[in-house]
């Protein structure tokens, strides 16, 4: 049998982006050298320059490059987290707990142990630091103390020659639990007080409005897994000098490390992170998974440690999107303009707090969509219970609350006798609106007043559907495009066929004076008598595309084809996290401040005289956190709007749904990557319809139901509509060339703008999501 | 147990210790051929699609010791060039976990059909799930595939966008 071939982490080499033409070699050792982080942070920069379209370039800013990691990743040769190795390297396995509450009287690891091939078993009494980490709030046990607070959470760790060993070994673990009674109820948790922030939003004086038109109604919407194909992985190396080194597949390597280093009781320095192969994220590598385990079990047994957790674990191992009850109650005045908004938001954040408390802030910040309304009534919660914890996924907290206020919007449009588009039209923000945060909407180009009103541009965008006609039904039909496709279900009876929209809105950026900056260091030097630009970052390439986006930004900038990516590690300053679709803008600012620093260098230096380098640290404007008592606040640095119409054949009989187009327009402020944007603006919309129509993790008094994906659906190619896309470009004068967040906002409007349509298709109400069949057929009085 | 294959082209044996071990454990981690994908190991993603004898099957679901003998083509042995050119140029990688599984199914796709429809692509990658791409530009790259094979210059994937500032 062959030795398992020693496969080097992607890290090693740097990533090649030669621009045009064939991919260069990586290059050799000496260049590859890391361009320090500055010792002190230099002062913040802004991006110069601004708005504006670049010059075009050959694989600059505005074009789609091939992606530098591209040629690899269609030859199999590209390294994930899960495909590491390292001689002499031991697997590593969590035993977790099969108990959504109980205490722990005893472990017993010695049956474990005494399995030849059995090199560790850890349990919270081997932690050698902390015992706790968390993004936000360090609550999460490394291992349990005493008791478990969710079913799936880590018990113990076990380091063996392989991982079917260290599974066999983790079933021997004998673990004495006392079952607790779980509390499962997010509503009960809130009124016990049990909850990880609370956020009211007050403004006006909703009580004493008279309204034309009142709607009132509750909404539920299921737990989303962001199932990442590539699961949670990694590997862990000890040091000579008793520290370890470690490749992970994470959203933000810089936090993990602040979280890692505590916990094992090492000083930072002794800790070297760098970011294995992603193989997408969505917000569930936000959250750390295998890095200190491993860790712990490599530092153990002084030989590297892997781990990767198979799907089930996957499902267990990372935080989802909170399921969410929603009472909202939307009042308009005759003319059809809003008139007041309550809302009351309960947010299950399960176990451990995670990110919840971010969560709740964009909930209750976003929680009436772009619409301008002068009384308003919020309160918003994140509840404590023992369901699986629940944390980012992409739209974050902004996703829950578009499915109620846009479907409200719908259910007052036609109570008023408006269309849907016209009642969203008329409340629009604009150019100089406040949100119910009293947030002005600002950044929007004041010279396209609209008959002398100022420019809404989600107006503009509602208005571009004219030109865009909805698919006409075909005449003979082939019955696999019928709902039910190839299980010839149905000949076309009882098929109706329904058009809705969505708006949604997302702040890009971290909110509410979090203290968001990226780095990025740039050296031009020459290598065989060529000019190439190197790039160090640490930002996470999670397959949004931006690897390439740094090579477009430094070839735009600086005018060189070859550009190189070094590796993505600690050994960068913090590129912040590779969500709040914030890394174009952060690191993508950073990387262009780096180059204009370098620019600003070579104006009285010569290359052939040596390299040139700087590190530039980029921060956004600040913002403020929101008012705890009244929500009021500037607590969001950018806003990004998406409008989604959704047309749908919807089996009436069967409850069958088939979406057959998604049309959409989104703002982006300025078009960085084409090819890249409209792969974001697909992806983000088919994460929407998921959730619209089939995705959901069933839990059962605090257990897991579906820990598959067999039994969780995600859409395949089948259940995706061929999309169409047009691309507003409303620069926002104050990022870099004027861009726009783009990742987050489809994964918003696409899935109201789905049940829209199956609303008019079928008549129903639809307040819960997903869609099921047997939500369309209930009321025919039997079961599916 | 000791089991020969041909992989890719080239003759490997592999000793198993369990009847049950998948081709893909074999492949991945035993032989060290990390070119196919393992998203789920319940034949669910397509991530880990091979040709076995030219056939697509699930290599998690594929007991190695059935294969004594057999030809097994990975994403490094079984996908045209063009295939792969087309899916960098239109976009079809993302993340690309998913990508080895697809461009092997897309290369069978293409060996039965020289130009399928949209409705028979769809059919025919149903079993290939990707989290990133929503499958779009992924039938944009094998529309330019089966163009680029077909001998016609490569057409670049028609950009859907009109950017309207
Ligand atoms: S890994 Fe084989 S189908 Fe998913
Ligand atoms: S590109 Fe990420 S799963 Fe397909």
């Amino acid at each position: 049998m062959p030795e398992p071939a020693r496969h080097e982490p992607n890290g090693r080499a740097a990533i090649t982006a030669g621009a045009p033409g064939p991919i260069a070699p990586p290059s050799s050792e000496p260049f590859a050298a890391p361009i320090a982080a500055p010792k002190s942070p230099t002062p913040p920069t802004r991006a110069a320059g601004g708005v504006g379209t670049p010059t075009p370039r050959t694989g600059g800013v505005g074009s789609s490059p091939a992606r530098p990691e591209a040629e690899a990743k269609v030859n199999g040769a590209f390294d994930y987290a899960s495909d590491l190795s390292f001689p002499g390297m031991l697997w590593g396995h969590t035993l977790r707990s099969p108990h959504p509450r109980a205490r722990l009287r005893s472990i017993d690891t010695a049956a474990a142990r005494a399995i030849p091939g059995v090199e560790a078993v850890l349990t919270a009494a081997d932690v050698p630091g902390k015992l706790h980490y968390g993004l936000i709030e360090d609550d999460q046990p490394v291992l349990s103390l005493g008791e478990v607070n969710y079913e799936g959470e880590p018990v113990a760790i076990v380091a063996a020659a392989t991982l079917d060993l260290a599974r066999r070994a983790a079933e021997r673990i004998e673990v004495d639990y006392e079952l607790l009674e779980p509390r499962c109820d997010p509503e009960e948790a809130v009124e016990a007080g049990d909850f990880f922030r609370y956020q009211p939003v007050r403004l006006g004086d909703p009580e004493s409005q008279v309204p034309a038109a009142v709607v009132a109604r509750e909404y539920v919407v299921g737990m989303q897994d962001q199932a990442p194909l590539g699961p949670e992985s990694g590997a862990a190396v000890p040091t000579a000098d008793g520290g370890v080194e470690l490749h992970v597949a994470t959203q933000w390597v810089h936090s993990d490390l602040e979280q890692i280093a505590p916990c094992l009781g090492l000083e930072p320095d002794r800790i070297h992170m760098a970011i294995a192969g992603i193989g997408g994220a969505f917000g569930a590598r936000e959250d750390l998974s295998v890095q200190v385990h491993m860790a712990m079990l490599a530092l153990a047994t002084g030989r590297p440690v892997k781990m990767m957790y198979d799907r089930a674990e996957s499902f267990w191992g990372h935080v989802h999107r909170h399921p969410a009850r929603m009472r909202y109650e939307h009042a308009a005045d005759a003319d059809g303009k809003l008139l007041y908004v309550k809302a009351r938001i309960v947010l299950d954040g399960g176990a451990y707090a995670s990110t919840t408390e971010a969560v709740v802030g964009n909930a209750a910040s976003l929680a009436v969509g772009p619409y301008e309304v002068e009384h308003v009534s919020v309160d918003a919660w994140g509840a404590r219970t023992n369901n699986p914890p629940c944390g980012a996924m992409r739209g974050f907290g902004g996703v829950q609350t578009c499915f109620a206020y846009e479907s409200q919007m719908d259910a007052l449009a036609e109570a008023l006798g408006l269309s849907p588009v016209e009642f969203r039209r008329r409340n629009a923000v604009a150019q100089g609106s406040k949100l119910i945060t009293g947030q002005v909407v600002d950044a929007y180009d004041p010279d396209r007043a609209d008959n002398g009103k100022p420019f809404s541009p989600l107006a503009d965008m509602l208005g571009r559907f004219k030109d865009l006609p909805v698919p006409a039904v075909p005449a003979g039909r082939d019955i696999v495009d019928l709902p039910g496709g190839t299980g010839n279900t149905t000949h076309g009876e009882g098929v109706r066929r329904g058009v809705g929209y969505g708006v949604g809105l997302k702040n890009v950026c971290y909110s509410e004076g979090f203290d968001d900056y990226s780095t990025a260091g740039v050296r031009l030097e020459l290598v065989d008598g060529q000019t190439v630009a190197f790039v160090h970052t640490a930002a996470a390439e999670v397959g949004q595309g931006h690897w390439s986006l740094q090579t477009q930004i430094v070839r735009t900038e600086l005018d060189v084809d070859r550009v190189e990516l070094l590796p993505n590690d600690t050994k960068a300053g913090s590129a912040g996290s590779s969500s709040a679709s914030r890394q174009s803008y952060m690191t993508g600012g950073a990387v262009k401040a780096a180059c204009e620093a370098v620019r600003e260098l070579l104006q009285d230096h010569d290359l052939a005289d040596g390299p040139v380098e700087a590190t530039r640290v980029f921060r956004h404007r600040a913002t403020k956190p929101m008012d705890p008592v009244t929500g009021q606040g500037e607590s969001h640095v950018q806003l990004a709007l998406c409008v989604h119409r959704a047309t749908v054949d919807v089996d009436i009989e069967l409850g069958l749904v088939k979406v057959v187009d998604l049309t959409c327009v989104q703002d982006v402020g300025k078009i960085m990557n084409p090819v890249a944007l409209e792969g974001q603006i697909h992806g983000g919309s088919a994460q929407g319809l998921g959730l619209a129509v089939m995705e959901e993790m069933i839990t059962e008094q605090g257990r897991v139901r579906n820990a598959s994906f067999t039994d969780y659906l995600i859409p395949t190619i089948l259940d995706m509509p061929p999309m169409r896309l047009r691309i507003v470009e409303n620069a926002d004068p104050e990022s870099p060339y004027g861009l726009r967040g783009a990742g987050e906002p489809p994964t918003l409007s696409s899935t109201p703008a789905i049940v829209a349509a199956i609303r008019d298709a079928t008549g129903l109400a639809l307040t819960q999501i997903p869609v099921r069949p047997e939500h369309l057929t209930a009321h025919l009085g039997r079961q599916p | 147990m000791r089991v020969e294959m041909r992989i890719d082209g080239e003759t490997a044996a592999a000793d198993i210790d369990r009847p049950g071990e998948s081709l893909l454990s074999t492949l991945r981690d035993r032989l060290g051929l990390y070119g196919t994908k393992n998203a789920c190991e319940q034949g669910e993603c397509g991530s880990c699609t091979v040709l076995l004898d030219g056939d697509p099957v699930c290599s998690c679901l594929v007991a190695t010791a059935q294969c004594e003998g057999r030809e097994v083509k990975t994403v490094v042995g079984a996908v045209p060039r063009p295939v792969r050119d087309a899916f960098i140029a239109c976009g079809a990688v993302q993340c690309g976990f998913c990508t080895p599984g697809l461009l092997v199914s897309v290369a069978d796709l293409l060996d039965r059909e020289d130009d399928p429809s949209d409705a028979v692509i769809r059919e025919a990658l149903a079993g290939n799930l990707c989290r990133c791409t929503g499958y779009e530009k992924i039938i944009d790259a094998v529309h330019a595939a089966a163009e680029a094979m077909a001998g016609a210059p490569p057409v670049r994937a028609a950009d859907a966008t009109e950017a309207t500032p």
